[in-house]
């Protein structure tokens, strides 16, 4: 196997993932996308696991994993409250400190 | 070999697919089990690659626990069920060519740097190389990650509580 089959197939997830972000208006739709490019940066520190032997970028994707299952939790929490507050789980709504 | 690199092209057009869908698809739920294709498919990538644990982590994590999750913020927010065109902004061509930059960037940097790089892999790694390097080497962000996780816990409780 090659590294850079692994590389590239995050390369194109992460920018997915960007792509998601940026085009979406649903606040859990935007979550989605920000898991997407997590999985994207775990496959990169796997893959380099791998090829250089070394254990410790798996240790840095379970730390990842962790960090992305916290980042769901506030972050569904705040869109529950944005959708209490404006009736919408819309961020075009959410524009009050807009000049 | 050849089995490897067939089951690699066979995941990663499940997952490129996927991820295709979970940022086009015009149903929320449905882009919720993109996602657990995604992840599916990252998990056989880690097996591919010898991180088994990393892989089952994944499984029970993600697609046990946070694709649950979202599927309750899609509940919760009362996200419409059915296929809907109200879920983009006027940002799509914009943000396309952000992506496509990106994959760009990145795709020539990984042909420059890394053209035939080989990956030799001996053996699954083990478990007990993991724990020792998260109990030995990493014992202090393992400690701070778990007081995050329980700061998240209770942020999100208090944030969601009614009152």
């Amino acid at each position: 196997m090659l590294l850079n089959q692994f590389l590239l197939l995050g390369a194109f997830l992460f920018a997915t993932g960007i792509y998601g972000v940026l085009s979406r208006k649903n606040s859990v739709l935007v979550l989605m996308s920000i898991e997407l490019m997590l999985a994207a940066v775990n496959l990169n520190l796997v893959a380099f696991s791998a090829y250089l032997s070394n254990v410790a970028g798996q240790t840095f994707a379970l730390f990842v994993l962790t960090i992305a299952a916290a980042e769901v939790g506030v972050g569904l929490a705040i869109v529950l409250l944005i959708y209490r507050n404006l009736r919408s789980a819309d961020l075009d709504e959410v524009d009050v400190l807009k000049g | 070999m050849i089995a490897q690199n067939v089951a690699f092209g066979i995941l990663a057009a499940a997952m490129v697919l996927a991820a295709l869908g979970v940022v086009r698809t015009d149903n929320v739920v449905h882009a919720a089990l993109y996602l657990v294709v995604v992840l599916a498919g990252g998990a056989g990538q880690f097996i591919l690659l010898g991180a088994e644990f990393v892989a089952w982590v994944q499984v029970l994590v993600y697609i046990g626990a946070v694709i649950v999750l979202f599927l309750f913020g899609v509940m919760l927010t009362r996200a419409p069920m059915r296929a809907t065109e109200d879920l983009g902004n006027d940002l799509r061509w914009p943000a396309a060519v952000s992506g496509l930059f990106l994959a760009g960037v990145l795709g020539a940097l990984f042909v420059e740097e890394f053209e035939d790089v080989e990956i030799v892999l001996d053996e699954p790694t083990a478990n007990s190389l993991i724990s020792d390097s998260v109990f030995r080497n990493y014992i202090i962000p393992f400690e701070v990650v778990g007081v995050l996780l329980l700061a998240a816990l209770i942020g999100a409780i208090v944030l969601a509580r009614k009152d």
